[in-house]
């Protein structure tokens, strides 16, 4: 088990004042088979007028407030303290079922669970069907091949393929454009494994969350430390939701946090609001994610 | 009713029953009026019996009178996203009967579907059981785009969440009604359906009486009081945060409808079913969302709402949960609803039900759900997401209609017989990459229907728009609805948009019901007249510009035909003085040469023009160019809409404001609006060939202005109309915050027009011949020229004339009148009481007053020191002038421009 305290700080600082504000933020980390969220304290600046927390339709938890009184900056400070279990280092890839396999019994079972699962098969907002996508996937789904492994060389690929590039999308960017110019940032390779796996029929899902800041010595620093951070979940049969972090080539372990998970990016929007008043804003966001010796 | 001599009926024509027989012969549609055997259906003979009496020329004739009524009543039809394309609400005077034992069978599968679609939208966003137990493909739901996740828990489990309902009827070859479609987020219609009924009444009078029709009015009532119960219904105001206001709500809601605005194409509707029931008409941020609660944008201040009968579509409600970019909506709202303090009719997310690909299994639910089959079937459906149903529609797609499952904006169902070989192909692997997304449905040869369509009775096919509401113990059905009828035969689809024609629906009632008025009391209630009487501050606003508009169009208008009158009487070489024959001829103008006083008229023609520009601000107009363009900068200032000062645009301007505030408007306010409307058209016409607006000018010197008779006739026609809104505005209104508005528009308006006048023509020193004239016209624009004959039956006298128009509180077209109207309306204004200071509005109408009355009319007018300019009265002028506008632009911030647009917050924050 590792613990950790994220310090996840967003600050919006307006040119002219603001006079109304309402928001939504998914910033309270999720509690689940791997993960125990002991405390998560949100700070707002200015004092919300008033706030609410409630359960999305996936299953996270959303802060709702509004600020009525005029201000020109907006602090949104969470404080969350978090128990991670490890998950399995390596799973045998082989001893699952080969992906048609799983196609077939997703689309043929009747039990709740799958039923449930097959909205995640579904084209979502933020991840239509692009023909190029169906392609690329399908050199990693060759016949016969067990699902688990056919997913973790797509991620290989979507890291090998893909460059790391803050500076190129924005979450406005299209998911053709990611895919043209072979460039982007976690969220766009999320959605571009989501977007492979659905156009093969497979359910796939956007989880939102933390890595750990500092490595431990042993360790290399991962990318997207200093942020929010994403990447997908594939649903298998027996064995529930598997996740792959593309952006680091890996498997999530004991160093990713999940804040929040949805069909997609905008499902999952960490903090959203609609604001009265005119003028620009600036956006500072700043992650702090330490490891805490019990 | 005997059926024996009905082919004795002339209305009937042969080849009516020729074309009834044609489509019984190929085993298609069945007429609605004539039995397969070609009788008079028993339900329809005392109707026909009736219509051989007046005969079919008289028909004719009412028909005029019914789409007379109707185009003066305003009922017009927006075509997508045009701003002045009203299309006129067309109504066939042969209304759909229907019998009433028909009816009743009809009714009753009308309440189950609605009860099924109920509990399926409950559970569509609650528990999920209908796709966790297999009977709804998870697909069908979760694929819709009108399933809104945001929604899911919303509404409290248990309360109903279908109040409004509409579905589109049709029936088939074997006699049934099937139903084509459902309307669920806003359906629309309703108030059609009684503004037909409404003008088929005053047309047929006689008719109603002989054929013995259910009344709509009880509908109506039964709407309003579920409205009025709904916050009880669903205890309103029980959560923690709101229970202080809990009993008042419940006892005495606040309602509004809530529209996108003007450009919608029903926006008609909304107006109308606002001012039918007496709610508030509201726009999305007339709303805002404070403390968790929703609350109206009054010029009283913030005025919570209780109930909220929306007409915008689900995903534009709310831009912080559901469309981000969504102007129409209130951020907030979904958590008010949460919050529960606030009803949504029908709630967000109820577009989920407008999904045909529900309909195969409408049957097995409502066996589940129910335990009965379904009385009213859908029109045969195949959803493409089954592989044996997808494969049926792929073998079909000829003969098929093609929906996508998703009813996007503008979007049309797709007949397969339509299409080309290639589109069909296109259409193919579409449903191919997205089976999931489309459904296949039977096209239904619906029955047809006599219309009269030039004088004759032709058989046409019929569609029926059924309208339900949910009561505390079920649905009420309106008895009747709104029938559509194609246009042409050959048109497969039957809409409205696409220039349907609309009918009245007639439900024969087995004994004559008595009127039921939505006045009656409520029992148990009591509704306190305060609710309805809420302003809000964009309709207070819109009432506000009207006022100024009006009062814009009428100054400009009749300084126009003053100027016209001249330009003709010189050309005609009449005495244009209507003073001259009393006043002395000066001895300047005797002594003048014909050549000098050619250039005095011109001085006097220059100066009254520059007066129109100033009044119409469309500089630099005359005030630089002089006569030389006069033609066409008068044609310009009246007719050119690219100009904004124009007289055409300020009428369009005119119309703008009051059609936002179209609830606030009588009937008889509203037919002046439409002769408005419709000169407004005429003169945009009537820039006739050869005398463009911009050319006219570099070829007719001033000598050649031939404005038209009909020109000047219609600036006639205007003033007269002007006139009667402004006596409808002033006798009809009640004086209470909106007329206010209004009233101080006009107020505000017409002291700056005179003031323009004034500076213009007066300020400048000239001879007095000149100053003469100008003085008799300035008199006579400002409709004070009678006055002050009457009262000094003397020669003009430049001070005399500048009290009657600044000065004389008796003339109520005076400045100081006036002003004295704006402060009694400033005082009553609502405000928070300040013991000791002045508002900001009081205070500088305060000093406008002061400043006027303190002034001296002689010190004005006098000359002495031999300047080119009265110095005096240009400065007080100039002053109440900058004093006029700053109340105008205190009133706009205080009390009507409390809407501020929302932005969206943007993150850009994950790695």
């Amino acid at each position: 088990m590792s613990y950790y305290k994220i310090i996840h700080k967003t600050e919006y600082s307006y040119l002219h004042p603001v006079n109304l504000c309402y928001n939504e933020a998914r910033l309270t980390p999720r509690t689940f088979a791997y993960q125990r969220c002991n405390d998560s304290e949100f700070v707002v600046e200015p004092e919300p007028w008033e706030y609410r927390e409630r359960e999305d339709f996936f299953g996270n938890t959303v802060y709702y407030f509004t600020i009525q009184q005029p201000h020109n900056q907006l602090t949104v400070t969470v404080t969350s303290y978090v128990a991670v279990e490890s998950r399995q280092q390596k799973l045998a890839f082989s001893e699952y079922l080969a992906w048609e396999t799983v196609h077939q019994q997703l689309h043929t079972d009747s039990d709740a669970e799958t039923l449930e699962i097959r909205q995640y098969i579904l084209n979502s907002p933020m991840v239509p069907t692009i023909p190029e996508l169906h392609a690329y996937a399908q050199e990693s789904f060759t016949a016969g091949r067990p699902l688990l492994a056919a997913v973790e060389d797509l991620s290989t690929r979507l890291y090998n393929d893909f460059t790391f590039d803050p500076g190129f999308t924005t979450i406005a960017t299209p998911l053709s454009d990611v895919l043209k110019h072979r460039r982007g940032v976690c969220q766009d390779f999320a959605h571009l494994g989501i977007g492979c796996l659905r156009a093969l029929g497979l359910p796939a899902r956007y989880v939102s969350g933390y890595i750990e800041t500092d490595p431990p010595p042993d360790q290399e620093p991962l990318t997207g430390a200093d942020a929010s951070h994403a990447w997908f979940s594939v649903y298998l049969p027996q064995l529930g939701w598997v996740d792959f972090d593309p952006t680091n080539n890996q498997m999530p372990t004991d160093r990713h946090i999940t804040v929040a998970w949805g069909r997609d990016y905008a499902d999952v929007t960490p903090l959203k609001g609609v604001v009265f008043g005119s003028g620009t804003h600036k956006l500072s966001v700043a992650v702090d994610c330490k490891r805490e010796n019990l | 009713m005997q059926q024996s001599d009905t082919r004795d009926w002339k209305v009937i024509g042969d080849s009516y029953y020729a074309a009834v027989s044609a489509n019984s012969l190929h085993g298609e549609q069945i007429d609605e009026m004539l039995s397969r055997d070609q009788q008079v259906n028993p339900h329809w003979s005392r109707f026909m019996q009736a219509l051989n009496t007046i005969g079919l020329t008289e028909m004719e004739s009412r028909h005029q009178e019914v789409q007379r009524l109707l185009r003066e009543n305003g009922v017009t039809y927006v075509v997508h996203g045009e701003q002045h394309d009203h299309r006129p609400w067309e109504l066939d005077p042969i209304p759909l009967i229907i019998s009433n034992t028909d009816w009743d069978a009809i009714s009753a599968g009308l309440t189950q579907r609605a009860e099924l679609l109920n509990l399926i939208l409950m559970d569509c966003y609650g528990e999920q059981r209908l796709i966790k137990d297999g009977l709804i493909p998870p697909e069908v739901v979760y694929a819709h785009a009108g399933f809104l996740r945001a929604c899911v828990g919303l509404i409290p489990s248990g309360f109903p969440s279908l109040l409004s309902y509409a579905t589109d009827l049709a029936r088939g070859p074997d006699g049934r009604m099937w139903v084509l479609s459902d309307r669920t987020q806003a359906p629309a219609g309703a108030s059609y359906a009684l503004e037909n009924r409404t003008a088929l009444a005053r047309a047929l009078p006689n008719f109603f009486g002989e054929v013995g029709v259910h009344r709509l009015s009880s509908f109506f009532r039964s709407l309003q009081n579920s409205l009025f119960e709904l916050p009880l219904q669903y205890q309103l105001g029980q959560s923690e945060s709101a229970t202080g206001i809990a009993q008042r709500q419940t006892h005495n809601p606040h309602i509004v409808v809530l529209t996108p605005g003007p450009l919608n194409e029903t926006y008609f509707e909304h107006a109308y079913i606002a001012n039918y029931l007496g709610y508030t008409l509201v726009q999305g941020d007339d709303l805002t969302v404070w403390d968790g609660r929703v609350w109206l944008k009054s010029i009283d201040g913030l005025q919570p709402v209780d109930v909220i009968l929306r007409r915008v579509d689900d995903i534009f409600c709310d831009p912080l949960e559901l469309r981000q970019d969504s102007r129409l909506g209130v951020a907030g709202l979904l958590e008010a609803i949460r919050h529960g303090n606030v009803v949504v009719v029908n709630p967000p997310g109820s577009g989920a039900l407008e999904n045909p690909s529900l309909m195969p299994f409408l049957p097995k639910i409502a066996k589940h759900l129910l335990g009965e089959d379904l009385h009213l079937p859908s029109v045969a459906t195949w959803w493409c997401g089954e592989p044996k149903q997808r494969d049926y529609v792929l073998a079909n797609l000829k003969t098929l209609v093609i929906k996508p499952t998703y009813r996007q904006p503008g979007s049309r169902p797709l007949f397969g017989s339509e299409l080309s070989d290639a589109e069909l192909d296109t259409l193919r692997t579409q449903i191919i990459a997205e089976p999931h997304l489309y459904v296949g449905q039977e096209y239904i040869h619906s029955s047809t229907t006599p219309s009269l369509i030039e004088g004759r009775l032709e058989p046409r096919r019929a569609v029926l728009r059924a309208f339900l509401f949910a009561e505390k113990d079920g649905y009420t059905v309106m008895p009747g609805g709104l029938t559509r009828c194609e246009s042409e035969t050959e048109e497969l689809t039957v809409s409205i948009q696409n220039g349907g024609v609309s009918k009245d629906t007639w439900i024969l009632a087995p004994e004559p019901e008595p009127h039921i008025s939505l006045w009656q009391q409520r029992t148990g209630t009591n509704q306190t007249a305060e609710a309805s009487g809420v302003l809000s501050s964009r309709a207070a606003e819109n009432l506000f510009w009207v006022g100024r508009y009006a009062e814009r169009a009428e100054g400009h208008a009749r300084l126009l035909r003053i100027i016209l009158d001249k330009v003709k009487m010189d050309k005609m070489g009449l005495e244009t003085s209507q003073l001259g024959q009393i006043a002395p001829a000066t001895p300047t103008t005797e002594t003048l040469g014909e050549d000098t006083r050619e250039v005095s008229e011109l001085i006097y023609l220059r100066s009254m023009l520059r007066s129109l520009t100033g009044l119409t601000s469309s500089h630099p107009g005359f005030a630089d160019k002089g006569e030389q363009s006069l033609e066409s900068e008068l044609l310009s200032i009246m007719l050119d809409t690219a100009n904004s000062g124009s007289l055409v645009s300020t009428l369009q301007a005119l119309l703008s404001a009051a059609y936002a505030v179209r609830d606030r408007w009588s009937t008889d306010t509203w037919r002046v609006m439409n002769r408005i409307e419709d000169l407004c058209t005429n003169l945009e016409k009537s820039v006739p060939e050869g005398r463009d607006v911009v050319e006219a000018g570099a070829h007719s010197p001033y000598t050649d202005l031939v404005l038209q008779e009909a020109e000047l006739a219609s600036l006639d026609q205007l003033m007269i109309f002007l006139s009667a809104l402004s006596g409808l505005n002033s006798e009809n209104m009640t004086q209470t915050v909106g007329w206010i508005s209004l009233d101080m528009g006009r107020r505000i308006e017409r002291s700056l027009l005179l003031i323009v006048l004034c500076r213009s023509s007066l300020v400048a020193v000239q001879d007095e011949w000149i100053e003469d004239l100008l003085l008799e016209s300035v008199l006579a624009a400002a409709e004070s020229l009678i006055t002050y004959r009457r009262r000094y039956r003397s020669e003009l006298h430049f001070p005399t004339a500048l009290e009657l128009l600044l000065l004389d509180e008796d003339n109520p077209r005076s400045l100081l009148y006036q002003l004295k109207r704006l402060e009694v309306h400033i005082r009553v204004l609502p405000r928070e009481k300040r013991r000791y200071r002045l508002s900001e509005e009081e205070q500088l109408i305060l000093e406008a007053l002061t400043q006027l009355q303190l002034s001296n009319t002689i010190e004005l007018a006098a000359n002495s020191d031999r300047t080119t300019q009265r110095t005096g009265l240009e400065k007080l002028l100039v002053r109440l002038a900058q004093i006029l506008i700053d109340i105008s632009d205190v009133l706009t911030q205080t009390y009507f421009s409390h809407v501020q647009r929302p932005q969206q917050l943007t993150t850009t924050d994950s790695f």
